[in-house]
């Protein structure tokens, strides 16, 4: 294999890899401009993943699966508005223990309704979402350079895939360009002030938990019913404590936040890349390195040795309305 | 008129209101349990059955408690000086590290007795040595604890698997794991302690880690509520403003409180590695240091109510594995989802019927 053809595989399991991401670290991304911590990604993306492919091989269809993703995900940010913000509980604690009660509740359910160890039955072609082959995909294949690019890079993808890249700059416009996201922001940054103007923080917090809940449904639908072709155990696999560490990464901005998973994505798709192989004067390089990087970076940056990551001014502290 | 600041009796607020969040929570896992098809009082018999029914029961209870005391312990200290201490997990799984290579060092040529200090203590340090660069992070460069330590629980995974499968395996094996301790890195197990009892230990590794805990749960109990340094700790987690006004030093403080934490959440590994297995395997902490959280917030961070948390963990765990096996529609990781409730309702939710609680109060005082 020459190195270009390397290079574009490497590229395309990036992208593969990254889309749960971007999904999941947009999510955290509205939850916590508002004001709220959300340890309870994973919980939710695995929480949609299960729900995802438990609807779509009922009903054999892709997009009622999403639906039910979506709605799982969003339920369980409703539990942790309610306790973060109505309840002012501890917003740690609500994201730690959604973790579990998800990480428990599909196996529990998956092997009571499946019996197959906690796995959903492997979903037909139909009741998946597949791969898009973009016009005149197959005539560019033979184009140096441009050709396998745009066959294998761009092209080929499912749907929610291109989805994420426009989340991207949609989350950008709502947050930056709509009344709605300067106040979410103005809410995790001074929720007092947000107050005074007569808005009510509350109701701000919580649709901001749902924007949070319908992305991470997203994420766990992609992993299940579109990457996948079941809900396997336990198979978000840490991906919502990368998606926080991208968001810290990416300093709470919405394009950082991209090229961020995009990076984890890729030191992922490497990881699996170079098992095994040798690297020249170094020798076997452990997978387990590269496996560590991007928490190691992360908490290079939080240190402060590659820029400053300051997080929304009222993140994780319950607001009280003063009396 | 606002509920939060009205004063309830001690036995409302320590007693029934936890008390209240418990039940529901257990509640919802018996509605569960139903929603699968089976009785939850037959599931909840049996449970009982299999964790305090026999000898071997107990023992393998007490032998969960063991490691739940610590990690609980762990994330208690940490509570008080107002630090989300996630990592008593990769803690533990490091404290497993110096607690082994104590253990490989000395066992042919001492017996169990003497190693058994310096393994505390190289569990220990371990263990607060992989707290020290969260702390540091959080008092000196304002990194916030709960990422770093999330962080650091999955940096303390990759380097343990690496340090198994390339540098402590033992030559030739194919398994991830050190060589087996001799009888002078083995803790003994505690079969006289069920003799007393009349009650057989059987298999359980019940064994002499659980008097460790005991001793510890007693000392963190003197340094939170009878020594200087405690009662700074609790000030800086009470209002850190307050603390640093009063002339306590924060980031002296708060290193100090999450250096203890960590060797606490080390110390488990006593249990596990030198008190069952005698040998450090792969992923051994099991999900411990996540318990500790829902154990320290059910014993509302003091050591008693951690021990009896930990026991109750135990029973969950023990008592979990028969129901399984006896209610194949039943997973093991039902106990996950007990225990994200338990967080939930005894955590996240702890306020939720206080208003109704403080209705309720005043009607019955003004009657």
């Amino acid at each position: 294999m020459d190195y270009y053809d390397i290079f574009i595989s490497v590229l395309a399991s990036t992208i593969r890899l990254s889309i749960p991401l971007i999904f999941t670290a947009l999510a955290g991304l509205f939850s916590e401009r508002a004001g709220i911590f959300d340890i309870g990604l994973e919980g939710k993306m695995l929480g949609s993943a299960f729900a995802a492919a438990c609807v779509a091989y009922l009903t054999d269809s892709a997009w009622l699966g999403l639906g039910a993703g979506i709605l799982c995900s969003v339920a369980l940010s409703l539990v942790h508005g309610f306790a973060s913000i109505t309840n002012r509980g501890n917003q740690i604690v609500s994201g730690v223990a959604i973790n579990f009660f998800i990480a428990g509740i599909t196996i529990v359910l998956g092997q009571a309704w499946f019996g197959q160890g906690g796995r959903t039955p492997q979903l037909a072609p139909d009741s998946r979402f597949a791969p898009i082959i973009l016009p005149g995909a197959d005539a560019a294949r033979d184009i140096p350079i441009i050709g396998p690019l745009y066959a294998n890079v761009i092209s080929g993808n499912n749907i929610l895939t291109y989805l994420a890249f426009l989340a991207v700059p949609f989350s950008w416009w709502v947050l930056y360009r709509t009344r709605f996201g300067l106040r979410l922001r103005a809410v995790g940054e001074n929720p007092g002030a947000v107050d005074t103007a007569g808005i009510s923080v509350a109701w701000l917090r919580y649709r901001a938990v749902m924007c949070a809940g319908i992305l991470c449904g997203f994420a766990g639908t992609y992993l299940a019913i579109a990457q996948s072709a079941a809900f396997i155990k336990d198979m978000s696999a840490g991906k919502g404590y990368i998606a926080l560490a991208a968001l810290v990464f990416a300093k709470w901005k919405p394009v950082p936040v991209m090229f961020a998973c995009l990076l984890f994505g890729f030191l992922d798709a490497l990881a699996n890349f170079m098992q095994g192989k040798q690297v020249p004067l170094i020798g076997e390089v452990p997978v387990q390195v590269f496996q560590a990087l991007p928490y190691v970076l992360t908490c290079v940056l939080l240190a402060g040795f590659i820029g400053v990551a300051t997080p929304p001014k009222a993140g994780g502290v319950p607001y009280t309305k003063e009396r | 008129m606002s509920t939060a600041s009205v004063p309830l009796p001690n036995w409302i607020n320590y007693g029934l209101i936890p008390l209240l969040n418990l039940t529901v929570a257990f509640l919802i896992s018996g509605f569960v349990v139903w929603l699968i098809g089976e009785s939850p009082l037959d599931a909840l018999s049996l449970l009982i059955q299999g964790a305090l029914g026999n000898g071997e029961g107990i023992g393998f209870t007490l032998y969960y408690a063991t490691s739940f005391i610590f990690t609980g312990l762990s994330v208690a200290v940490a509570i008080h000086a107002g630090l989300f201490n996630i990592g008593s997990e990769g803690q533990a799984y490091l404290g497993g590290l110096g607690c082994a290579l104590v253990a490989l060092a000395l066992d042919r040529y001492v017996p169990w007795y003497v190693t058994m200090p310096i393994a505390v203590v190289g569990a220990g340090l371990f263990g607060a040595a992989w707290a020290f660069i969260p702390a540091f992070l959080q008092a000196k460069r304002g990194s916030h604890i709960v990422i770093t330590t999330i962080m650091f629980n999955y940096i303390g995974a990759a380097l343990m698997v690496y340090l198994l499968v390339h540098v402590l395996i033992v030559p030739g094996k194919m398994a991830p794991e050190t060589r087996t301790f001799l009888e002078g890195g083995q803790l003994p197990k505690l079969g006289w302690v069920m003799q007393l009892f009349g009650a057989k230990l059987g298999a359980a590794p019940f064994n002499v880690s659980f008097i460790i805990a005991l001793v510890v749960s007693y000392l963190v109990w003197l340094l939170v509520w009878r020594t200087k340094l405690g009662f700074e700790m609790r000030t800086l987690g009470v209002s850190p403003t307050a603390a640093t006004y009063a002339g306590i030093p924060y980031a002296r403080t708060v290193i100090i409180a999450m250096l203890l934490s960590g060797a606490l959440a080390g110390m488990m590994a006593l249990n596990p590695v030198m008190g069952s297995s005698a040998r450090l395997q792969v992923e051994f902490v099991g999900g411990a240091g996540f318990v500790g959280i829902a154990v320290s917030l059910m014993g509302r961070n003091h050591p008693l109510g951690i021990i009896m948390a930990a026991i109750l963990f135990g029973i969950l765990y023990q008592g979990g594995d028969w129901v399984s096996f006896e209610m194949p529609n039943i997973t093991r990781e039902m106990i996950l989802v007990i225990q994200g409730l338990v967080i939930l309702f005894a955590g996240a939710l702890e306020y939720m019927f206080r208003p109704a609680m403080v209705r309720l109060y005043q009607q019955l005082k003004r009657a």
